[in-house]
């Protein structure tokens, strides 16, 4: 049975490998067709791997695997090695991540239709998903490291796709290099990590942890900071950076130059989540640091409030939907800082579904639009595309959280740990979550409402020719907005709080950060959880926010103009995305600008080149030539100096 | 059969005498037989480095296929010459990036070319001849005849302004090693013979020690080359031909590492555990100060020179932080990590740099010039060209699954156990390093096509592929399998270990 789950768990992490290699080296002699079939033909194999690894370890309950496939290096003491762990979360995230892969796969042949590098793309979607498989099942740092920097390459690659545009290469670079201080961190942890414990593999390290609650390091001197708490936050600044958590978020907005399959793909189903499944990985490392939980939760919540807010001014369809994405991994950010681990990675699962849905519905719409991604060039679209609108709409009603759809059940499973909760700056999160499902309820409407419904605002020449996208398209749509359906109902209970768990023992928390399993005490079946969500403060929240969308959007066209005169400092505000932006470009990017040219034209090249190597030469030559003249060849020189020598050493020695 | 040869012999003296061979056959006009017979002696050469890795014998830290005969009797001067676990790799580095060279050359190199081939398997012979050997002096030899065909690759075959290049390079790196004799015959004295490892056992006080120290400093950090006497290498870089640049990075400052490895550490330990922190400072330095002045560049050549210097930080790093991580942890298992990931940095160095170099060789050959301002949108001409670059770029980078990460993935997690604050320096190369890589990255190769020029441009031909895939491979052997090079370095470097950390005061 073991050698089974090995070789479906390599087969599913190869079978894209392949596809993408095959793809990317002879894509000119298989052409369009055949580098599609031969992807999508890796990726479904890896679906039915992932699938048939599923049930195995959630249904029939087989022990989990955990192995090494192949010594990596060693050095002294220490071993690196590949080696796959693969157990509940493994195989849930590994379904998560083939499933919407699949359907983004298929969604793409007729995206991408026409387009002169569609073999390219497919590789790159490929690798990805190769990255993005290798992230999720590693069983140690070293193979971790390897899938979130390969994840991180792919999304750069992506989001450059379109590289002649200047704003899609300079995309690419901002989220690599925004990645890259992320893994900056991240890598320092994984340091700390190897210095304490002596290894890199997840199961020691998680055995040994708990001997470490009292070790203390000295980062800066006079100062003894936990060990732990010092591995998770230098953890979390990777995460940070992979799911888009302030202050390092800044990448993801840019990262819509990409096309659209790439930001359902990568940019809100999977690699953005990565920062989410690392720390739920991590969850024995974190449970026993409170400070990281803190900071864990405050930042994902504070962030899951203003990253929304700035959806609501933004008037691109893809960016609006970008926002709503930071927000919502500041949702499951905060439920991992509650200890709710496993509602984070609920969420993670059905934001897979929903939001791979909102992008690729947005994308159905842009290409009826002609590649129009301003919302107020948009309208009443329902009339000419009803299946997108449908599945649009079964999205939105997802994401703002509406019983019973699949949002509503991890959304209001995470503010209510939240609340439950007692790490501190608990009460600050809870508040930051519930005004943040007003405004994701007012930035998914306001979205729904100025693209779908109101006024025709497209040209003449759009509208003519605007109709419903083909079901290579729409039928990737139809399979997602089911899936947001129905995903939610059908696993809370044993996902969140029905004996045996889902998860098993890969998210266990200690008795005072058990948030979930107080919850679960109320919990009587999915029914009962509906009915009682239409009781819910968060329900009313959502249902403020639809309201408000509606008034502005359709109600009262006229109403949003007089509440940005009204606001206008706080409108720009959220239009310069509260100034990350302005100050990493005054302070990073000029900064460094600054130095580097200083160390170059000045350190460099004029004090040491010019001053001292050249002037050195400089320097001899002017020495040579006054020795030279000293031998110029005449007697009467030597003579004179000579008698000058003479009289000087009898001088010396009278003296 | 193989294994009876004398096979370090070979790899140094097949090559010279095919460079003798080969400038004749251009003397007589029969250049392009000539072509052929460097390209199949190289590729001999590289053959005969398979029984140097399958038949080498990683359980001991001794000097393996070793060759000794009598050279200059009166001074106890011998010709002896072997490998060791540290040599060995850089051997076959050496022949490799050799081979890619003379490839190269196949098309690109049109003027004088029977000689340029000929200065390069000289300049293959001659580097070999410093890893392998034993004698000191003979060390010497190959040292400084290293420098006669380098100097003439930058004066013959380089561009404008060559002869200051070549000029300041040569006088440079002499320089250097005209304390490094001195050191060398004193020591030969004390040991009362001219064999490198005997020059371990020499008893020395610290003032001692510190001039050995010193004197060797000079000599090695001119060619690694080290803050602040590395500023010869961006001209010789850029003054060169393209297949000096891959020598020059690949191989030339590999000898200034080799060196800490075979004297510097193992000869003056005490004085290298009491400078331990010069050394750290000048490679921080040279990581994070060379790697914000490569940011500044506007000449795409010299940008990679400059990432090359930075890279090489790594090298040093990994050596001199042992004595701060034993002292921190009382370990010397801790050790390993940190030199066996600055041997791997060399390696990987070689394949990286000299790629980037190679393919910038490429660009060159096309468009004859080096202002990244000229380039721009070149994937839209040369698609194959830039994916095979974006591995290089990759590489430099840093990105697992490329040799680029092993090295400053295991010097960076060493580090950590002398100083968080080392770790966090070195770490910024992570950010440093993507900026310059990948904005020059973006310039040259993203965008429209800028120009007229750009838009004629050719894609690779299939030797030009050939030669970049090789680098392709090797560079995700190591990557991917860094263990196939670890494994044959574990003894001499534990070996190593030893003798640097034993006080000889």
């Amino acid at each position: 049975m073991i050698t089974t789950l090995h070789n479906l768990a390599l087969i599913a992490v190869l079978a894209p490998l392949v596809g993408s290699l095959i793809a990317g080296l002879f894509g000119k002699k298989i052409g369009v067709k055949g580098s599609q079939l031969i992807t999508i033909a890796g990726i479904t194999v890896a679906f039915f791997c992932a699938l048939s690894l599923a049930k195995s370890i959630l249904i029939d309950h087989i022990q989990p695997l955990n192995e090494t496939i192949y010594v990596w290096g060693t050095s002294g003491s220490y071993t690196l090695s590949v080696g796959f762990l693969i157990d509940q979360l493994t195989v849930l995230m590994m379904c998560i991540v083939t499933f919407v892969s699949l359907l983004v796969h298929i969604y793409s042949i007729g995206y991408m239709e026409g387009d002169p590098g569609v073999q390219r793309f497919f590789c790159y979607m490929s690798l990805f998903t190769f990255g993005m498989l290798s992230l999720v099942m590693a069983n140690n740092f070293l193979l971790l490291f390897f899938g979130w920097e390969t994840v991180g390459l792919v999304s750069y690659l992506l989001i450059g796709f379109w590289f002649k545009k200047d704003s899609a290469a300079l995309g690419g670079f901002k989220a690599f290099i925004v990645n890259r201080v992320g893994d900056f961190g991240f890598l320092l942890g994984i340091a700390v990590i190897l210095s304490y414990f002596g290894t890199l593999d997840y199961a020691t390290v998680f055995a040994a942890a708990p001997k470490f609650v009292d070790s203390t390091l000295s980062i800066v001197s006079g100062y003894e900071w936990s060990t732990l708490t010092v591995i998770c936050l230098l953890l979390f600044v990777g995460a940070m950076g992979k799911s888009a958590q302030l202050p390092l978020h800044i990448w993801l907005p840019e990262s819509m130059e990409g096309p659209t399959p790439i930001s359902a793909l990568i940019h809100a189903a999977t690699m953005v989540t990565a920062g989410v499944y690392m720390v739920a990985r991590m969850s024995p490392l974190y449970n026993l640091s409170p400070t990281a939980m803190s900071v864990v939760m405050i930042i994902g919540a504070t962030g899951a409030l203003s990253l929304g807010l700035l959806a609501v001014v933004e008037n691109d369809i893809k960016r609006v939907i970008a926002f709503s994405t930071m927000s919502q991994l500041g949702y499951m950010m905060a439920a991992n800082g509650a200890g709710a681990y496993e509602a984070g990675i609920f969420h993670l699962a059905t934001h897979a579904c929903f939001k791979a849905l909102l992008f690729l519905g947005a994308g159905s719409v842009i290409i009826a639009m002609h590649h129009e991604q301003n919302l107020h060039k948009m309208g009443n679209l329902r009339k000419y595309m009803p299946i997108t609108y449908v599945t649009f709409l079964i999205g939105t009603l997802a994401i703002t959280a509406i019983p019973p759809f699949a949002g509503f059940f991890s959304k209001d499973t995470i503010i209510e740990a939240v609340h439950e909760s007692h790490v501190s700056g608990a009460f600050f999160a809870y508040l930051c979550l519930l005004i943040g499902a007003f405004v994701t309820a007012v930035y998914s409407f306001r979205a729904l409402f100025l693209a779908f419904h109101t006024s025709e605002r497209m040209d003449e020449e759009t509208r003519h020719h605007l109709h419903e996208t083909k079901p290579v398209i729409t039928v990737p749509l139809i399979i997602l907005a089911i899936a947001s359906i129905l995903l939610g109902m059908i696993i809370v209970g044993p996902m969140l709080f029905t004996e045996p768990k889902l998860m098993g023992q890969t998210m266990l928390v200690p008795q005072q950060l058990n948030v979930l399993g107080e919850i679960g005490k109320e919990y009587h079946g999915v029914f009962s959880m509906v009915l009682h969500g239409f009781l819910g403060l968060t329900f009313w929240f959502t249902m403020a926010g639809l309201a408000t969308a509606w008034i502005c959007y359709i109600k009262k066209p006229e109403l949003p103009k007089t509440i940005a005169l009204r606001f206008s400092t706080f409108r720009s505000i959220l239009l310069k995305r509260y100034g990350f932006d302005a100050f990493n470009q005054l302070v990073f990017v000029r900064g460094t600008q600054k130095l580097s040219n200083f160390f170059y034209y000045f350190a460099d090249a004029k004090v040491i080149d010019s001053w001292l190597v050249n002037g050195s030469g400089r320097g001899i030559q002017r020495i040579a030539s006054l020795v030279r003249r000293v031998q110029s060849g005449y007697l009467y020189h030597y003579a004179f100096a000579m008698i000058l020598g003479i009289v000087a050493l009898l001088l010396w020695i009278v003296l | 059969m193989l294994t009876n040869l004398p096979l370090l012999s070979l790899q140094i003296w097949l090559p010279t005498l095919s460079a003798a061979v080969v400038l004749f056959l251009g003397k007589m006009g029969f250049e392009k037989l000539g072509r052929v017979l460097a390209i199949a002696t190289v590729f001999a050469c590289l053959v005969l480095c398979i029984p140097l890795y399958t038949n080498f014998d990683t359980a001991t830290y001794a000097y393996q296929f070793r060759e000794t005969a009598s050279w200059i009797p009166l001074f106890k001067i011998q010709y002896d010459i072997g490998v060791d676990g540290i040599a060995m790799p850089l051997v076959i580095l050496t022949v490799f990036t050799s081979l890619i060279v003379i490839l190269a050359a196949w098309k690109a190199i049109q003027d004088k070319a029977t000689q340029y081939l000929a200065t390069f398997l000289l300049l293959q012979a001659m580097t070999v001849g410093v890893f392998v050997a034993i004698d000191a002096l003979l060390f010497y030899v190959f040292w400084e005849a290293m420098l006669i065909p380098m100097y003439l690759a930058i004066g013959i075959w380089g561009s404008q302004n060559r002869s200051y290049a070549a000029i300041k390079f040569f006088l440079y790196t002499f320089l250097g090693s005209a304390l490094m004799l001195i050191v060398m015959l004193y020591l030969g004295m004390r040991a009362d013979s001219f064999s490198i490892p005997s020059f371990y056992g020499v008893p020395l006080t610290m003032i001692q020690q510190v001039l050995i120290f010193l004197a060797f400093l000079l000599a090695f950090a001119v060619k690694v080359p080290m803050w602040p006497v590395h500023t010869w290498l961006p001209d010789a870089h850029t003054e060169a031909p393209a297949g000096g640049s891959v020598i020059l990075a690949a191989l030339m400052l590999k000898v200034g590492g080799y060196g800490f490895f075979r004297f510097s550490m193992p000869i003056a330990p005490d004085a290298s555990h009491s400078l331990d922190w010069l050394m750290i400072g000048l490679s921080l330095l040279a990581i994070v100060y060379i790697g914000l002045i490569a940011l500044a560049q506007t000449d795409m050549k010299r940008l990679i020179a400059y990432s090359s210097v930075a890279h090489m930080g790594f090298v040093t790093l990994g050596c001199f932080m042992i004595y701060m991580i034993v002292k921190a942890s009382g370990n010397h298992q801790d050790a390993f990590m940190g030199l066996e990931g600055a041997m791997v940095q060399m390696i990987s160095h070689g394949f990286g740099s000299g790629a980037l170099f190679l393919g910038f060789g490429m660009l060159y050959d096309r468009m004859h010039t080096r202002e990244i301002a000229k380039f721009g949108g070149i994937a839209n001409t040369m698609p194959i060209f830039a994916a095979l670059f974006m591995v290089f770029a990759m590489s430099n980078v840093g990105l697992p699954g490329t040799s680029g990460f092993v090295g400053e993935f295991m010097v960076i997690l060493s580090a950590f156990k002398a100083s968080f604050w080392i770790a966090f320096a070195a770490g910024l190369t992570l950010i440093v390093g993507a900026s310059y890589t990948l904005w020059m990255y973006k310039r040259v190769f993203y965008g429209e096509i800028a120009n007229d020029e750009v838009a004629t441009l050719k894609d690779v031909s299939w030797l030009e592929w050939g030669v970049l895939m090789m680098l392709v491979v090797a560079i995700f052997i190591i990557g991917f399998y860094p263990e196939s090079l670890l494994r044959v370095m574990h003894s001499s470097i534990d070996h190593l270990i030893q003798l640097s950390l034993q006080s000889k005061l």
